[in-house]
This record gives C-alpha cells, sequence and structure tokens, in this order.
C-alpha cells in the first residue's frame, strides 16, 4: 500500500513513493533530508515540527506525507537566500532568543508567519501567536523580544 | 508514534467523496487535528481513510438572505479552518460571536488546519466551537450520497464525542444566524493549559431595549458530556435591568441539574463553579457590547 507523491520543498520538486501513513515530519526528516524540522513530543503539542504548507505554519508531525502532494513546503532551511539568514533568523541570533536551539526551526516559521499576517503586534499578540511553540530554555521573553525587533526592522 | 496503515483516497469532488464513504466502512479527514493524534495512539484505526481536504465546493463561506434563518443565514461549508473562521470579514461583521469563539481554539497551527465541520463532527465535549454553536442556535447541513437533511445542533450532538452522523454521511456546511444589529456577544474560556482545550468555555448573546434586557442565549461547554444552552440562565436575565445584580443571579443557575464531568483536569465540582464564574463574565462583557 503506498502511493506516489509530488511537491515542492524550499522550491525544488521531489516525488516519492510513500506509504499513507508515513507523517510528514518523518518524511522531510528520514526520506528526503531536511533535519532542521525537529521531533519534540510527536504529540501535537510542542511545535518543534512546524514548517509551512502553502504559506501557512502547520505541525508536521500532526499531518500525513500524502496530504502534502502537490503543495508546497519550507522547511527551516528554506529561509535563507545566497548564505544571507532570513530578517526572523537574524532577529533570533541577536537578541539571544535560543539556548539550545531545539524549539528554534519551530518558533522562527511560526514567529515569520505571525509577522506576515501582523506586521506590527503588541507584546500580547506575539505571546498569543506562539502559543503552539514550547521552549525548555529561555523563558520566552528573547523570543519575544526577537519577534519586536524583526518587526522594528522591516518597518524601519 | 505510527499510526496502522490505511488505504488512502483524496476526492475532488463532493459526488465522489459520497461514493467512497457509500458503504459506511470509510473514515473521513479533514484537518486531521483531532483524527491524526487519535490514529497515533492507535485509538482509531481505519483501514479506509477519505481526504475532504481536496473538495472546493466545501470550502465556501458566504452569506444567504433568506432560508434558514429569519434575518439571513451564513453558511459556513465544513472545510472552512479555525483561522478562515476567525480572520474573515464576512464572519467577523455578520457573526461576530462565531470569529471570537475560533480564535481561542488551540494554537494558531491547529486554528490553520482544523475546521469547523471536523470539530462538529468530532463533538469534543472541550471543544468551544459548540458553545457558540448553541447559543447561536446553528444549524448542521449533513449530505449522503442520496439524499440531505438539516439539524439544530442540539440534536446534531447527541453526547461526548456522539453525534446524529451516520458512517455514509458528511457534514457539508453549519448554518449560523446573520446577527441582529446591537446584539451583544462573548466567549469566555478557562484554558486547560496544557492543551488550550475548555476546562470550561461559555458563549453569550444579548440584547438590551429601553434599558430592560429583551434576549439572552448561553452556550456551555466543557462541563457536561455535551455542550447545552443554560436556558436557566437565559430565562432569570430576560426582563431584568442587566444589573451586577441580575448577572450574578443568573449566572448562579448556570450549571443546575446539570451532570458535571470529573477528570484529571478538574472536578465536577470546580467545574460546576467556574461554569458560574465564566458565565458571569461572558454576561458582562456581552452586555457591555450591546446596544
Ligand atoms: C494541540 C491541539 C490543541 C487543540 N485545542 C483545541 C481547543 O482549544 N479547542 C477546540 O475546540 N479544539 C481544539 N483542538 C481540536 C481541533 O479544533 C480540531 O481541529 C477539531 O476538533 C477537528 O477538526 P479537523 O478538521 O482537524 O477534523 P479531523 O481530525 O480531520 O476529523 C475529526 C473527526 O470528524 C470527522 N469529520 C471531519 N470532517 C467531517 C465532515 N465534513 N463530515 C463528517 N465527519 C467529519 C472525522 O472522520 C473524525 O472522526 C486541538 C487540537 C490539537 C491538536
Ligand atoms: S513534534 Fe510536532 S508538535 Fe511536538
Ligand atoms: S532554546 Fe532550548 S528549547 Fe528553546
Amino acid at each position: 500500500m503506498t502511493r506516489k507523491i509530488t511537491l515542492k520543498i524550499n522550491g525544488k520538486s521531489y516525488s516519492h513513493e510513500v506509504e499513507p501513513r508515513l507523517l510528514l515530519i518523518h518524511y522531510l526528516r528520514e526520506v528526503v533530508g531536511f533535519t532542521g524540522p525537529h521531533i519534540g513530543c510527536e504529540t501535537s503539542i510542542c511545535g518543534a515540527c512546524t514548517v509551512e504548507l502553502d504559506g501557512k505554519a502547520v505541525k508536521s508531525c500532526t499531518m500525513f506525507a500524502v496530504q502534502a502532494d502537490g503543495r508546497n513546503v519550507t522547511t527551516i532551511e528554506g529561509l535563507a537566500t545566497d548564505g544571507r539568514l532570513h530578517p526572523m533568523q537574524e532577529a533570533f541570533w541577536n537578541e539571544h532568543a535560543l539556548q539550545c536551539g531545539f524549539c528554534t526551526p519551530g518558533m522562527i516559521m511560526t514567529s515569520k508567519e505571525l509577522l506576515e499576517r501582523s506586521p506590527h503586534p503588541t507584546d500580547d499578540e506575539i505571546r498569543h501567536g506562539l502559543e503552539g511553540n514550547l521552549c525548555r530554555c529561555t523563558g520566552y521573553q528573547h523570543i519575544v523580544n526577537a519577534v519586536r525587533a524583526a518587526a522594528a526592522k522591516a518597518g524601519a | 508514534m505510527i499510526p496502522q496503515n490505511f488505504e488512502y483516497s483524496a476526492p475532488t469532488s463532493l459526488k465522489e467523496a459520497l461514493a467512497l464513504i457509500a458503504k459506511g466502512d470509510a473514515k473521513v479527514l479533514a484537518g486531521g487535528m483531532s483524527l491524526i493524534p487519535l490514529m497515533k495512539l492507535r485509538l482509531a484505526a481505519p483501514e479506509h481513510v477519505v481526504d475532504l481536504s481536496r473538495i472546493a465546493d466545501l470550502k465556501s463561506v458566504h452569506e444567504d438572505g433568506k432560508g434558514e434563518f429569519p434575518g439571513g443565514a451564513l453558511h459556513l461549508g465544513a472545510l472552512a479552518t479555525h483561522f478562515e473562521i476567525e480572520s474573515s470579514a464576512l464572519v467577523r461583521s455578520k457573526c461576530p460571536l462565531l470569529a471570537e469563539v475560533a480564535s481561542n481554539i488551540g494554537d494558531v497551527q491547529v486554528r490553520n488546519v482544523g475546521t469547523i465541520g471536523g470539530s462538529t463532527a468530532h463533538a469534543d465535549p472541550a471543544a468551544d466551537y459548540p458553545a457558540g454553536l448553541m447559543a447561536l442556535e446553528a444549524k448542521v447541513h449533513l449530505t449522503t450520497a442520496k439524499g440531505e437533511r438539516t439539524l439544530p445542533i442540539d440534536q446534531f450532538i447527541v453526547d461526548a464525542l456522539s453525534t446524529a452522523l451516520k458512517p455514509n454521511e458528511l457534514v457539508r456546511e453549519i448554518i449560523v444566524p446573520v446577527e441582529t444589529r446591537g446584539t451583544g456577544f462573548s466567549y469566555q474560556k478557562l484554558a486547560q493549559p496544557a492543551s488550550g482545550f475548555a476546562v470550561v468555555g461559555v458563549a453569550a448573546r444579548v440584547r438590551k431595549s429601553a434599558g430592560k434586557v429583551t434576549f439572552v442565549r448561553v452556550g456551555v461547554t466543557g462541563l457536561a458530556g455535551k455542550a447545552f444552552r443554560a436556558t436557566r440562565v437565559e430565562k432569570l436575565l430576560e426582563g431584568t435591568s442587566g444589573s451586577a445584580a441580575d448577572i450574578q443571579k443568573a449566572a448562579a443557575q448556570a450549571a443546575e441539574g446539570v451532570d458535571a464531568n470529573t477528570d484529571l483536569h478538574a472536578s465536577a465540582d470546580y467545574r460546576r463553579q467556574m461554569t458560574k464564574v465564566f458565565t458571569a463574565r461572558a454576561l458582562t462583557q456581552a452586555l457591555s457590547r450591546a446596544d
């Protein structure tokens, strides 16, 4: 019982025969080799596996790879262009928004969508927007600072 | 966390989907935010999964001048996501309570894919939509390969995780009234901190005229196996001036006569007490928004 899927990941086309039960996170990490999205909880809670599907942040541990057939996926590996970090990556670096870095790929994907939808969020809106991403290290304050800094820089 | 394998179909038309489920042995998949966690735990192990997400017909959100409700209705396609409902200009202006409820569900990644049809069909006793749909006296439009029917939400949801849906039937759309001008609304929820689900959640709609409360609807989720309308509260508040004392007196009845849930998050007594508190908060905010 396999099925052929063809999708774009970070702008490049991939095609594989997969079992319908294969989760998107396992497809990305183990079949294609994008290990940026992490597996934290595997139970839809922590957000470490967050990627963009057709421009929307989704938890790739709670989606089958077959559901992404014909669609566009962006992982953390797809954000930098020509060796230059995405402004949100840069803001996380500058504001010291990571310690161990395990939650960071998911945090950045969700934060990026947050600013695309709401370019000038309040701190409350940033915290509400990141409810689906857990961090065991930073205490969140530096993450909120990073998103605020990225918003200010984009507005400048 | 690997589900049992299954056969997967991804129909692109409603007709095709209805034919695939006609025998009643397939499980439909919408956003997967309830079904996939269950499959990963192997609490659900369907042999055939029919993915509805490519059916454009189930995505429409539109207004209908007449029909189901005297003042007009909003039709929300089963596949409308929580995010689409929270951010839709049409829903925000014509049925703001529903947009407010949607914005309270889970987190943004869940709202980006979870759907109103999926949440309603799943009938989780701690889900948010049922409180709003009860307060709105919403209707559920169902369809099979052979015909259609429309049920009031109160008849559609039977009990915890149990609905009137037949195995060969789909939720096609949820129908809510276009809100009457001047109606105040509020959704107040005590969220379980880890999952975001409602320990209790209360949705309220109120209207005032000449200093008197003329219309009250209250929907409660999380307290019992099934969301319900708190009709005692509604009757007690209608006809009063809507003072703080009137609100407290009415809200005190919110959990009366209800068989309350106990689970590891909250005891029945705590849930009853919180239902009163959150009913008072919802009524207070709704009245402050009414004019
Ligand atoms: C981390 C997390 C937090 C959450 N927090 C909340 C919360 O705070 N509040 C809340 O209310 N919910 C919450 N949810 C649940 C979420 O709202 C789900 O999206 C919703 O319950 C199911 O919708 P779905 O589209 O994902 O349905 P699916 O998971 O695809 O399906 C759910 C069930 O409905 C059936 N079904 C789906 N669509 C149809 C249809 N059109 N016709 C007939 N049957 C259908 C399926 O067969 C299945 O049995 C949370 C989920 C997660 C993972
Ligand atoms: S690994 Fe997907 S949400 Fe935690
Ligand atoms: S930096 Fe370690 S989990 Fe967030």
